[in-house]
């Protein structure tokens, strides 16, 4: 029991609240900039897959393709590693920026990187589902109305492809949430890893001089509470989204 | 790029392929058993869920609502240290299945779920009156008409969970994926990063994307039937208006 009231006197200090609720703040920024340039890249990658048949240019379809099936079918970690090797780091991140050591944001400017390449090609099968929903009158009309291609896709197709996926991008953005705490393998910013961290020098601050099961519940317990409440708020828009959507032609064919 | 050309490196992958046929092997072994433990989990849960009972129904919302909005890594941590730190520690390929399969459960359960409540309740009906029981119904008439709806979501959770077993690398795994960072950051084996990545990388591919594949042409399949029916019953309804 006392190491139970120990555990939970690691809660009241306030400067570890700070520092976990920056984490929490971190992952939110980075998965809400994951899937914004996601989106971006996302629906380049589908566009082409999807629309670049021409003997000329099909070259671009093969290689929207070949990254899509590359990044879905091999795990976020291999790609966070090969980009802590690989990615270039712009002299922009190589300093002290947001409370972290230059060589943090480094980190996380890499394993950003890693994230955003990953989540893009799932955005872009997504976007491409919509866009297969986008009958093919769409196109012709377009056309006769003398829009050209380019036209077409930014004011006819993509508007109502994006109508049809919004609650698929959003659980989407639940899943790079979660995705985003495997950026605690590397860096040392976000939740998890925070979290972590605060795990292995519970011993310092409970009182009792070592760590005890009740700080892994405690601690872990309270990123799980984090965690759930801000996906679980989320998931609950999309099924309210996704109710929307369902009633919509059903009134639409009432009228 | 460090040594993507270079034949030391390829090399020094070559003399040491045993650690990726060990990581490979583990990865695999792993991904079976959490596979099979999802599958029992997601079952179970599947069947609560679309049970007539509304405590099931609760206890299975609660677990699905529970895992799917917690990473994975929070979950295998969680177990890792809680059970290391009051001394029964399981070893890190079971805490690793266990891990896996529960939150992994939680997803098939969703899918199995969705495959069951896809069948028309006449079907339901017409099987209790014909006088089945419960496992009688549910295993000679509706899994046998929801397993096509099922199959394809369930294979595309199998490719999630193979590439989850790089979550063991936060407990110290040994897995593909933590092989690979040990054996290109080691002190006598380190630096040949890009052979490394890239034979790892090829590794998963080579798994994960057949059956991706197999996932996505089975579903278009799947549309393509469904929509081929619905067009000769309209047909056939056409001809009766007319």
């Amino acid at each position: 029991m006392n190491n139970w009231m120990a555990s939970l006197s690691i809660l009241q200090n306030s400067s570890i609240w700070v520092y976990i609720l920056k984490g929490v703040l971190f992952t939110l920024i980075i998965s809400v900039i994951a899937v914004v340039i996601g989106i971006l890249w996302g629906s380049i990658l589908a566009l082409l897959r999807n629309y670049c048949t021409q003997p000329k240019n099909r070259i671009f379809k093969w290689l929207a393709t070949i990254y899509i099936e590359v990044f879905r079918n091999t795990p976020l970690l291999l790609w966070i590693f090969i980009c802590l090797v690989f990615c270039p780091c712009p002299r922009l991140f190589e300093r002290k920026m947001f409370g972290l050591t230059s060589v943090e944001t480094k980190l996380l400017f890499k394993a950003a990187v890693a994230l955003i390449l990953f989540t893009s090609s799932v955005i872009a099968e997504i976007v491409r589902g919509g866009l297969n929903s986008v009958s093919n009158g769409q196109f012709e009309a377009g056309h006769s109305q003398g829009f050209s291609t380019v036209q077409i896709m930014i004011y006819i197709v993509l508007p109502q492809a994006y109508k049809n996926v919004v609650p698929t991008l959003l659980s989407q953005v639940i899943t790079t949430i979660k995705d985003s705490s495997y950026l605690a393998n590397v860096a040392t910013i976000e939740l998890m890893a925070r979290v972590k961290k605060v795990l292995s020098s519970a011993n310092m601050y409970n009182g009792t001089g070592n760590i005890n099961v009740s700080d892994v519940f405690v601690l872990f317990g309270c990123a799980t509470l984090i965690y759930f409440i801000i996906n679980y708020s989320l998931s609950c828009v999309v099924r309210y989204l996704q109710k929307k959507n369902k009633k919509a032609p059903k009134t639409a064919a009432a009228e | 790029m460090s040594g993507i050309f270079s034949e030391n490196a390829w090399l020094k992958v070559w003399t040491y392929r045993g650690t990726f046929g060990l990581g490979l092997l583990n990865t695999v072994e792993t991904a079976l058993a959490g596979v099979v433990l999802s599958l029992v989990i997601g079952i179970v849960l599947g069947l609560m869920a679309t049970s007539k009972k509304r405590i099931l129904k609760g206890i299975s919302r609660v677990y699905v609502e529970l895992i799917q909005n917690t990473p994975l890594l929070l979950q295998i941590c969680f177990l890792y240290y809680a059970l290391a730190f009051s001394g029964h520690s399981l070893g890190i390929l079971v805490t690793g299945i266990i891990s896996l399969g529960i939150y992994h459960g939680a997803y098939m359960a969703e899918v199995i779920r969705a495959g069951i409540e896809a069948i028309p309740k006449g079907q339901f009906e017409a099987a209790e009156s014909q006088g089945f029981g419960y496992i009688g119904k549910m295993f000679f008439i509706i899994l046998p008409q929801s397993i096509k709806i099922i199959l394809p979501p369930m294979v595309n959770q199998v490719v999630n969970l193979i590439k989850n077993t790089s979550c063991l690398y936060i407990i110290g795994g040994a897995d593909l994926i933590s092989l690979t960072y040990s054996f290109v950051t080691g002190a006598t084996t380190g630096g040949a990063y890009a052979p490394a990545y890239l034979v790892s990388g090829a590794l998963f591919f080579i798994i994960c994307y057949p059956l991706s594949k197999l996932a996505s042409v089975w579903e278009e399949n799947l549309k393509k039937r469904d929509q081929r029916v619905h067009m000769v019953i309209s047909r056939r309804r056409g001809k009766k208006v007319a």
